[in-house]
């Protein structure tokens, strides 16, 4: 078999540029929370958190990552309230996730302060970003 | 022709024209904006604006982080861009069918921040409240889409009624 290095090469630089697009996002916000003096950011860190629950007082109830986004992140999870579908959040299921600033940075705002009752630190946005990143 | 037939033609007209133009064909005015599909969209249907008056959308619009208790902010920009949208289009400014109708039912002292809550919504589904309770399908009777098929292009025709569970739906 021949190798038709030409077409090896535009398929490796294709790779090489879709990989930059979706790493392109959580590549800029890491580096804003390390020169924020957060870092270094660990996938397991991000990984318990998402699963750590929290109390909320007002509702009675448990509040998880997972109350919305469901414990398998390839799969569509469903807002708490609405029913309203959630499109998957591993980008392995979904190529449009964590590719875009401003709606992580929106998200990130709201479900924080819905999970924890908070704003969540540089530290803890840079784990679950290296968390999800990797899903 | 003579001219007064043909003046009385133009008039008939221009009045044919004008009344048209009065009567907005439809029950409430489609989303025409998609930041705002996008945006309320992700979470719940995306409400006409028609479907609340311009006090009560920006009631709602100036408390995003209590939005019926969840978090809704919006970067600044956003959250002007949409507020400016609903204001020009709430029902208060609105001539459709159902927009005049919801407007007229509530008082002048009141903003509603439930459509659900507004006395015109309470009294179409007077009957059917209590058959929904509990439905999983349905949700919540802020779930429009559930039933009303075609809510989307903002048209709430009986003859569009469909309810999970239920089935059609006639008075």
């Amino acid at each position: 078999m021949k190798l038709n290095l030409g077409k090896l090469t535009a398929a490796a630089l294709f790779m090489a540029l879709s990989t930059q697009v979706h790493a392109g996002a959580v590549d800029t916000l890491q580096q804003e929370y390390l020169s924020a003096g957060a870092g270094p950011f660990s996938a397991a860190k991000g990984e318990q958190m998402w699963t750590e629950k929290h109390f909320d007082a007002e509702s009675g109830k448990d509040r998880t990552c997972q109350t919305c986004h469901t414990a398998d992140l390839t799969k569509s999870g469903k807002h708490a309230k609405t029913g309203k579908v959630i499109d998957p959040l591993a980008p392995s299921a979904n190529n449009e996730r964590l590719t875009d600033i401003k709606f992580i940075n929106k998200w990130f705002k709201r479900n924080c302060k819905w999970v924890l009752g908070r704003e969540c630190t540089n530290q803890e946005k840079g784990d679950y970003l290296e968390y999800l990143r990797g899903l | 022709m003579n001219t007064k037939s043909l003046t009385g033609l133009i008039i008939a007209g221009v009045l044919i024209t004008a009344s048209h133009a009065a009567l907005a064909s439809g029950d409430v005015a489609a989303v025409n904006n998609q930041q705002y599909s996008d945006e309320c969209g992700s979470c719940h249907f995306a409400y006409q604006p028609g479907l609340l008056p311009e006090r009560s959308w920006k009631k709602i619009m100036s408390s995003l982080d209590d939005h019926f208790g969840e978090n809704a902010e919006l970067p600044a920009a956003d959250q002007q861009m949409l507020s400016d949208y609903l204001a020009k289009n709430a029902g208060d400014h609105s001539n459709y069918k159902r927009s005049v109708k919801l407007m007229r039912s509530i008082r002048n002292s009141e903003t509603p921040l439930r459509i659900s809550k507004i006395p015109y919504f309470v009294k179409e589904h007077r009957e059917v409240a209590n058959k929904i309770k509990g439905s999983t399908k349905v949700k919540s009777i802020s779930n429009c889409e559930a039933c009303h098929q075609k809510a989307v292009d903002g048209s709430y025709a009986e003859r569009e009624i469909n309810i999970p569970g239920i089935g059609r739906w006639e008075d």
